[in-house]
C-alpha cells in the first residue's frame, strides 16, 4: 500500500514559551480535498510551513508520500503549494518568474509554463512585471508556479484571502477542477463557504490543537440533529418529549420546544403526541451550519461536541 | 480567470528531464542581477572611478603630482598607472561598497521579497541555493574589479599613452609586461575582496536586511582600516584585512615580493572562511517563518 500524501504525527512547534502547534495528528488520503480550518493564529500556516520543510518541528513528524520534507527537498517531489501570499520577484515578468521556478524544479518543468499560465488565465500578462500585479493575479501566479511541478499534492494556504467575490469564486472553481483532475489538495482556510463547497474532509484547529478531524457531515451529525416543535399544547408536549426515549436536550425557546434526536426517535415522538391528542403545528429540522460548528469549536470552550478530546471520525474503509 | 470553461490539462506527472543544480541557481541569480538597479550602481562606480581619475589627470596635466602616493609621479606618463592608483584608493571604501551591494543583498532580498519560501519549496537543496548565490556574489566582485581595471587601462592609455611604467623598486617595466602586472595585481586584489564578499554574505543571512548588510559590510571594512591607523596597533597591521588590499604591490617589486601575497591568502582565509561558514550554517538551519 502506498504511503498517504500527508501523514502528520504529534507535530509540535514552540517559539520560546509560545506553542504555535501542539500535537497535531492528521492523515490526508489520495484524492482528498482536505480543509484545514481555524481562526487566525490557530497554527495553520505554521503547520503548513512544517509540512513544506520551511521550518523544523520541535517534536513530531511530517511525511509526504512517506518522505520527510525536513530531511531532503526530494520529499517535495510531486508536492507544490504556497504559504501565506505567494511571493515572486517583482522586477521580473510573470514568464521570467515561472522560468526561474521551472529551472529550480528541473525535470522538464519549463515545458509546462505556457500550460500553467493558460490554466490561471495569465497568458496575456506573461510579459508584464509581477510588481504591477494585483493581489488576485499573484494568487493565480502562485497556483501557476505550483502547477509547474505537475503535483499530485497541493498545499494551499488561504488561496482566496484578499480576493474580491469574483476572484474567490474563480479560485474555488480552479481548485475544484484541479481536484477533479485527481490532485490531492490540503486547503488551509478560515473561509467556511470555501471549505464547505470544496472539501470532503476537514480538520479544525484551535490554539494549535486539532479539535475535530473528519467529514463535515459527520461533524454536523456529531453535533446532533436539532428539531423545533410547536404544538397545540406545548406544556403537555414538553412532558411527552422528556419521557420519550431518544429525545434529548429538550428546552423551550419562545413558543417552541427544541430538542435533539435521530429520525426514528422523532417518528416515535410524532406518534406519541398524536396519541396524547396533542396536535403538531410545526416540526422542523434545524440545520447546523459549518459556521455554527466552527465557532462552537474554535471559540469559548467548544461545547457543541461536548467532548474534551479531539473528535476524530473514522474514515469508511 | 472569469470563465474557466476548459478543463485543467495536466502535463505528464512523469519526472522527465534533468534535476536542477547549482548551475541553475547561478544562471538565474545572474539573470536577477541584470534586472536590479543596485547591480548597475556598483558597475557604474567601477567605471566612473577610473574615468574621473583620468579626467583629473587631464585637468592637472603639466601641474605635476610629485611623490604624493605610489605611482603618482608616473600618472601622466603611462596609462597603466591609472588602474593601480584606483586599486590603491579603492580599498578604503569603494570596492568594499561595490561588492557589498550584491553580497549583502543576495540573501536578505529574498527575505524582503518573501521569495525565500518560494525557492525553498522547489527541487533544490538549501546547500545548492547557497552555493549558487555565493558564486554569483563572487562573480560580481570579479567582474566589477576587472571592469574597473580594464576601463582604467583603456582610459589611462588614451590619456597618457600605453607606455612603460616604473615599478615600486624603481625599475622600468615595458608596457606589455606592465599590462600583465596590472591584471595580475587585479587578481591578487580579489583575495581580500573575497573576504569582504564572505562578510557581506554572512551579514546578509544574519540580518535578513539588505541595507543593514550592505552598510554593515562597509562599516566592517572601515573599522578594520581605522584599527590599522590607531597608535600602538602596528604589530597587528600585517593581520588586518585592510593591509591585505596592498598585497598586490608585491608584484610591482623587483624581484617579486611573494610574502605579502602569501600572507594575504591565509589572513583573508581567517576572515572569510569563518564568515562563510556562519552564513552557510545560518542559511541551512534557519526556520523560514517569514519570507
Amino acid at each position: 500500500m502506498s504511503a498517504p500524501p500527508i501523514e502528520v504525527r504529534g507535530l509540535v512547534k514552540r517559539y520560546g514559551e509560545l506553542t504555535a502547534v501542539d500535537g497535531v495528528e492528521l492523515t490526508v488520503q489520495a484524492g482528498d480535498v482536505y480543509g484545514y480550518l481555524g481562526p487566525n493564529g490557530a497554527g495553520k500556516t505554521t503547520s503548513l510551513r512544517m509540512m513544506l520543510g520551511l521550518i523544523r518541528p520541535t517534536e513530531g513528524s511530517v511525511r509526504l508520500f512517506g518522505r520527510d520534507p525536513n530531511a531532503t527537498v526530494r520529499a517535495l517531489d510531486g508536492v507544490a503549494g504556497f504559504v501565506e501570499a505567494p511571493a515572486f520577484y517583482p522586477y521580473l515578468s510573470a514568464r521570467r518568474n515561472l522560468e526561474l521556478m521551472a529551472a529550480y524544479d528541473g525535470y522538464g518543468a519549463s515545458s509546462r509554463i505556457d500550460l500553467a499560465l493558460d490554466t490561471v488565465e495569465l497568458g496575456s500578462r506573461a510579459r508584464d512585471r509581477v510588481g504591477g500585479f494585483s493581489h488576485g493575479m499573484r494568487q493565480r501566479m502562485g497556483i501557476a508556479a505550483a502547477l509547474l511541478r505537475s503535483p499530485k499534492l497541493l498545499l494551499l494556504d488561504e488561496p482566496a484571502t484578499g480576493l474580491d467575490p469574483a476572484g474567490m469564486r474563480d479560485m474555488r472553481r480552479l481548485i475544484r477542477r484541479l481536484a477533479d483532475d485527481g490532485m490531492t489538495v490540503l486547503l488551509s482556510s478560515h473561509l467556511l463557504a470555501e471549505v464547505e463547497e470544496l472539501c470532503n474532509r476537514v480538520a479544525v484547529l484551535r490554539r494549535g490543537r486539532i479539535v475535530y478531524e473528519g467529514t463535515i457531515a459527520e461533524l454536523a451529525r456529531g453535533a446532533g440533529a436539532s428539531y423545533r416543535l410547536t404544538t397545540t399544547d406545548n406544556t403537555r408536549a414538553r412532558e411527552i418529549c422528556l419521557g420519550q426515549p431518544g429525545i434529548e436536550a429538550v428546552s423551550t425557546e419562545h413558543a417552541h420546544i427544541v430538542f435533539t434526536a435521530d429520525e426514528p426517535a422523532v417518528a416515535e415522538l410524532s406518534r406519541a403526541l398524536v396519541e396524547a391528542d396533542v396536535l403538531i403545528r410545526e416540526l422542523a429540522h434545524q440545520t447546523v451550519t459549518l459556521e455554527d460548528l466552527f465557532f462552537s469549536l474554535t471559540e469559548g470552550d467548544g461545547v457543541v461536541l461536548d467532548r474534551p478530546e479531539p473528535l476524530v471520525v473514522e474514515r469508511a474503509s | 480567470m472569469t470563465a474557466l470553461a476548459a478543463p485543467v490539462r495536466q502535463a505528464s506527472t512523469e519526472a522527465t528531464g534533468k534535476a536542477p543544480g547549482v548551475w541553475a541557481v547561478y544562471r538565474w541569480e545572474l539573470v536577477k542581477l541584470r534586472y536590479q538597479k543596485r547591480t548597475y550602481l556598483g558597475l557604474a562606480a567601477s567605471v566612473l572611478a577610473p574615468l574621473l581619475l583620468v579626467l583629473a589627470i587631464n585637468l592637472r596635466s603639466g601641474a605635476g603630482h610629485g611623490d604624493a602616493f605610489a605611482f603618482s609621479n608616473y600618472l601622466t606618463r603611462s596609462g597603466l598607472v591609472v588602474p593601480l592608483v584606483i586599486l590603491l584608493f579603492g580599498a578604503i571604501w569603494m570596492f568594499p561598497l561595490i561588492v557589498a551591494l550584491v553580497a549583502g543583498d543576495i540573501f536578505a532580498s529574498e527575505d524582503h521579497n518573501g521569495t525565500l519560501k518560494t525557492v525553498l519549496t522547489r527541487s533544490l537543496e538549501r546547500q545548492q541555493i547557497f552555493a549558487g548565490k555565493m558564486l554569483v556574489a563572487a562573480t560580481y566582485a570579479v567582474f566589477a574589479i576587472m571592469l574597473s581595471g580594464t576601463v582604467g587601462v583603456v582610459a589611462g592609455s588614451l590619456q597618457s599613452g600605453f607606455n612603460s611604467l616604473q615599478s615600486l623598486s624603481g625599475t622600468i617595466v615595458s608596457a606589455p609586461k606592465g599590462l600583465e602586472l596590472v591584471y595580475a595585481s587585479l587578481v591578487v586584489y580579489l583575495i581580500p575582496t573575497a573576504a569582504i564578499v564572505a562578510i557581506g554574505l554572512m551579514l546578509s543571512t544574519l540580518t535578513r536586511n539588505s541595507a543593514a548588510a550592505v552598510v554593515g559590510t562597509l562599516m566592517f571594512s572601515l573599522l578594520i582600516q581605522l584599527i590599522g591607523i590607531l597608535p600602538g596597533m602596528g604589530g597587528a597591521q600585517p593581520y588586518l584585512l585592510s593591509t591585505q588590499f596592498n598585497a598586490w604591490q608585491g608584484l610591482l617589486r623587483t624581484p617579486t615580493d611573494w610574502v605579502p601575497i602569501i600572507r594575504a591568502l591565509w589572513v583573508c582565509a581567517l576572515y572569510g572562511v569563518p564568515a562563510l561558514l556562519v552564513a552557510f550554517l545560518v542559511f541551512i538551519r534557519r526556520d523560514v517563518a517569514g519570507g
